[in-house]
């Protein structure tokens, strides 16, 4: 019986040197029969990679974090006495770090080579799409709204309704863009999927493509993610050559091609109007709504625009129905949260959860705290554009709504925490440096309000007239958020706002 | 290849396809370091632009350069979760050391110094990134021997 070793190839896994302990694994297993290395994509436990994964007679454990000295130490040992390993961890998925967690989009990251199409169709992969192909489009768009599937970019539009509005719209020229620019500072779940299980961002988009009447698809991914080019590009080529993309795509007669493209290093290409500008080749500037994507999107033609989560989800809900997507989850947040701890973290990874967990919670139960070992001061939820929360909100349920309530948006799921050495007034000051570095400039109040509100920052930092100072700044936030033309000037103001409001001992 | 033949292989190659300039550039920049400003008129008759269009777009994109780079570029991750790591010590500590600030080159040509906005590493930042390798937990220590290497024209990446 073949032993299998998993030590995953994911950008995270190698920068903490995964790499090494493969090479060193090859090495030390050299010569020996019935042993195969697998290089899978991350489980999105990163606290614990290089995470070893060891499978003998179908019990597969794992051992982490694991360096280059520790892989002789755990090669010596056999199936009776690797418990006693410090490193070892037991079966990954009854890990109390993976127990408490919910894992739908993510139930096959980390299982297994993500480019190996066989291991995909052994958990059930492109069943939605097998599906999807004979039914007319209208019930596979009834299928998704009735999911009450949301979008997982941030603003969280439900895709039906934008799936229906596609369908619906005139031509038989359309289009299917995925958002993979994921450009929020704190977030990876976006890379994990596209590392991990690349054929399920590909499934569904095809079920997309099939759903609205659309042949052409393109993925714009950000230029920062050399490697989920890499196994995106090849996990295309397979798909095609297994004729689930291209031409009569699962022997039916249903046509969806896929092309990848690269982003260019610009944040605002996120934003969906400015990344189909970049798409199709211009300047990534923000088109003024309406015309929506839906109607009049990419080269004019009607297209959905969704994230990489929002198409993955949509591969599960077109293979199990949408009433048990709808089961999990609570009121108008339907399915599993996606968050991703990060920052000042102990435990920092991808965890999938239901709904309505608190941030405290979540910071205690899965995030272990800070990796300094201070005191936790902030929590920044849902990227640059999201407010900084303190303590007294920990306790909000993580959902849309609640969130809102609170001043605060759960975004893409970014969680960064700060410790009690941060300092507000510098995280106040990089909003709006971000915001005049990102900028767009099509409109004033973004493109001067931020490098307006730099300054003003600084003089309040140097303890000029501050109160004057703090006056202004909040006129200038006024103005941003009222007469931007898309969330990047409106919503900068939230995190300057959260640290002025919550955390005022910093700015005098 | 001969520089001519080699863009006039790419002009070809990318004359047609839907928004096909951004890839273009991208291509160019790949095989020749940077966009030589004078290649922007034959980039813009074959994709039907003007000068001035095809400027305006290499000059929106941070990753897109006219200027050739260092030997190597090192990529300080300057974004939220990075600072909350401990990053804004590696922002300031890469520009003490190589003497230079974001978006310049040593003047041994060696090193290009970048901020870049999140590697999507935030789990175990703060995070650098050196060719299409990432580095993660960073510390100054960690940083000071890398930019060694750099210097020393060892080949990280
Ligand atoms: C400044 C800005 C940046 C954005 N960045 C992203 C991004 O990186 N990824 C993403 O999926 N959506 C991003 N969005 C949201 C998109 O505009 C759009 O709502 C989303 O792609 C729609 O897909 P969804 O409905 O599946 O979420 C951004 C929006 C703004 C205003
Ligand atoms: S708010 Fe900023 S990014 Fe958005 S359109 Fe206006 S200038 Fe561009
Ligand atoms: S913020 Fe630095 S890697 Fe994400």
């Amino acid at each position: 019986m073949t032993t299998r070793y998993f030590i995953p190839r994911d950008t995270t896994a190698l920068a903490v040197g995964a790499q090494s302990v493969a090479d060193a694994l090859s090495q030390a297993l050299q010569g020996q029969e019935d042993v195969t290395i697998v290089r899978n994509g991350s489980r999105g436990a990163f606290w614990l990679e290089p995470l070893l994964e060891i499978e003998r007679n179908g019990e597969r454990v794992g051992f982490g974090p694991v360096s280059v000295a520790d892989v002789p130490t755990i090669l010596a040992l056999g199936p009776s006495d690797q418990a006693g390993h410090p490193l070892y961890l037991g079966p990954v998925e009854a890990h109390p770090w993976f127990a408490g967690q919910q894992r739908l989009t993510f139930a096959r990251a980390g299982l297994d080579d993500p480019l190996c199409l066989e291991a995909y169709l052994a958990r059930h992969g492109f069943d939605g799409l097998e599906h999807a192909v004979h039914l007319p489009q209208a019930d596979i768009v009834d299928e998704i709204t009735r999911s009450g599937l949301r979008g997982r970019g941030g603003a969280a539009f439900p895709a039906g309704i934008k799936w229906r509005t596609v369908m619906e719209a005139a031509g038989d020229e359309k289009y299917v863009v995925c958002n993979a620019d994921e450009g929020d500072s704190g977030t990876f779940a976006d890379r994990l999927l596209m590392e991990a299980d690349p054929y399920q961002l590909i499934e569904g988009m095809a079920i997309a493509g099939v759903a609205v009447g659309a042949r052409q698809g393109y993925i714009y991914l950000r230029s920062e993610y050399p490697h989920a080019w890499d196994v995106l590009h090849k996990a295309i080529a397979k798909a095609e050559a297994a004729g689930y993309l291209g031409e009569g795509i699962c022997d039916s007669d249903k046509h969806f091609h896929l092309e990848l493209r690269l982003g260019a290093g610009a944040y605002i290409c996120g934003e969906e109007t400015a990344l189909l500008e970049s798409l199709e080749g211009r300047r990534g500037m923000v088109r003024a709504k309406p015309p929506l994507p839906a109607h009049q999107g990419l080269f004019g033609k009607p297209t959905v625009v969704n994230n990489v989560l929002t198409l993955a989800a949509t591969s599960s809900i077109m293979a199990d129905g949408a009433e048990a997507y709808a089961a999990l989850g609570a009121a108008r947040s339907l399915g599993t949260l996606t968050v991703q701890l990060a920052g000042n973290i102990r435990r920092g990874g991808l965890v999938e959860v239901p709904y309505g967990m608190s941030l405290r919670e979540l910071i205690e139960q899965f995030g272990g705290g800070t990796r300094s070992g201070r005191p936790v001061r902030a929590i920044q939820v849902g990227g640059p554009l999201g407010a900084y929360l303190p303590e007294s909100l920990w306790d909000t349920p993580l959902d849309y709504e609640a969130m809102a309530a609170v001043g605060g948006m759960l975004g893409h799921g970014g969680v960064v925490v700060f410790d009690d050495t941060v300092d507000m007034a510098e995280q106040a000051r990089f909003a709006m440096a971000f915001c005049a570095q990102e900028s767009c400039g099509k409109c004033t109040p973004c493109r001067v309000g931020s490098v307006r509100g730099v300054e003003v920052i600084d003089r309040i930092i140097a303890r000029e007239e501050p109160e004057q100072n703090i006056d202004l700044l909040h006129d200038l936030c006024d103005t941003m958020e009222a007469a931007s033309l898309c969330a990047m000037g409106g919503l900068t103001p939230h995190p300057v706002r959260s640290a002025l409001r919550h955390f005022p001992q910093d700015f005098n | 290849m001969d520089p001519q033949r080699l863009l006039a292989q790419l002009l070809c190659q990318y004359e047609g396809m839907p928004g096909g300039l951004l890839p273009l550039l991208q291509a160019i920049q790949e095989d020749f370091g940077f966009i030589p400003r004078e290649s922007v008129p034959a980039i813009a008759q074959v994709m039907n632009l003007s000068a001035a269009e095809v400027h305006g777009v290499i000059s929106f994109y941070h990753d897109l350069r006219t200027e050739e780079a260092g030997r190597h570029t090192l990529q300080i991750c300057c974004a939220e979760s990075c600072q909350a790591a401990g990053g804004r010590a590696l922002e300031a500590r890469a520009q003490e050391v190589l003497g230079i600030g974001f978006g310049e080159t040593t003047g041994d040509g060696a090193v290009t110094l970048e901020a870049v906005y999140c590697l999507g590493n935030c789990a175990c930042s703060p995070s650098l990134r050196i060719g299409n390798n990432t580095w993660a937990r960073v510390d100054t220590a960690l940083l000071d021997s890398l930019i060694a290497q750099l210097r020393s024209a060892e080949v990280l990446s």
